[in-house]
């Protein structure tokens, strides 16, 4: 009878899991699983965590699983900085007791979630519009483009102590997105998330594909990445 | 007929939610404060590494020396646009020009000044 009980109970979370259980049980506390994206700055300020409604379109699958067993800060202030600053001495800085970590799971269920996850793909069309030239690019020629020609750096952490803070890092950005959706993210913020703090910088083909290539070089690099 | 009517006051009442204005001081806080500080001052989150310190929009001596035209093509077009920095990114894309033209207002308001 116990075993009976056990078995069932197993299929059950199983299948609640397979059906995206987890993420509707857990996940959409702090994250959009739904979509549409947020029309609203209103809405916008109040996100606690990134949208995942396309994270099939956004993430790496091995990135994921990795990830949720062992999270850590990827965005310095928090999905939206001005809730997480405070006045200092010479200016904002990070209020550190606004932030929260994210929860840690299991292999099993960060497999599954990665799994249900990366099913999700309402940008597919987004994507097929990106074509990822091979190439590579030294990386002091890529960190002069992202710094002192494009002005990346602004808002983003080339490494662990070098950048700016409101936005998420990117010295871990290839190892978590796909490169095609880093190529329409850059091209286009706003096709993504209508309200996204990143500005569209207008770059052009040659830019955008130096930047993946960047991005991929800094991630080869980056020892703590997960 | 009157289903159709209806139908088209429901599209334009989504497509107005869809693309509604934000309010400037709402613009000012996503997208200014975290270089030019939640004070206005020029000391937001990122300044740290950046090579060219933002613009103190409470400064009125140096806003007093921008046209509004000046401002509207920085916010719209970046920094470069105007000769200043590339760390100063276009936000036409985020803002519509009605929007912009309230932020360069909502500036005038942190500096207390106007041009000339």
């Amino acid at each position: 009878m116990k075993h009976i009980v056990l078995i069932v109970l197993l299929c059950f979370s199983g299948a609640a899991l397979a059906e995206g259980g987890i993420l509707q049980g857990n996940c959409s506390a702090c994250h959009n699983i739904k979509g549409p994206a947020v029309q609203a700055l209103k809405a916008a300020f109040e996100k606690k965590g990134p949208d995942l409604f396309y994270a099939g379109n956004k993430y790496r699958q091995e990135w994921l699983v990795s990830w949720l067993q062992k999270p850590s800060r990827i965005r310095p202030a928090g999905m939206y900085y001005g809730g997480h600053i405070k006045a200092g001495a010479k200016g904002d800085e990070i209020d550190t007791s606004t932030l929260t970590d994210h929860v840690a799971l299991s292999k099993a269920d960060a497999t599954l979630v990665a799994a249900e996850l990366m099913k999700m793909k309402p940008h597919d069309d987004l994507i097929a519009k990106e074509k990822i030239e091979s190439g590579t690019i030294a990386k002091q020629m890529g960190e002069m483009a992202f710094t002192k020609f494009l002005g990346c750096m602004a808002c983003h952490l080339i490494e662990p102590e070098y950048g700016g803070l409101s936005g998420p890092e990117i010295y871990t950005a290839a190892k978590r997105l796909q490169p095609q959706y880093m190529a329409s993210f850059i091209r286009s913020p706003q096709a993504w998330e209508p309200k996204s703090m990143m500005p569209n910088k207008n770059l052009s083909e040659v830019n955008i594909q130096k930047m993946i290539h960047y991005l991929e070089t800094l991630s080869k690099e980056a020892t703590h990445a997960n | 007929m009157p289903t159709k009517s209806f139908l088209l006051l429901l599209l334009a009442a989504f497509s107005v939610q869809a693309q509604a204005k934000e309010v400037p001081a709402d613009n000012y806080k996503a997208y200014c404060v975290q270089c030019h500080g939640s004070e206005g001052t020029g000391k937001g989150v990122n300044v740290r590494d950046m090579s060219v310190v933002p613009r103190d929009h409470t400064d009125a001596k140096s806003m007093s020396g921008r046209s509004d035209e000046t401002l509207f093509k920085a916010i719209k077009e970046g920094g470069p646009s105007i000769d200043k920095s590339i760390l100063m990114p276009p936000w036409g894309a985020t803002l519509s020009d009605e929007e912009i033209n309230d932020l360069v207002q909502h500036l005038r308001m942190l500096c207390k000044c106007k041009f000339g």
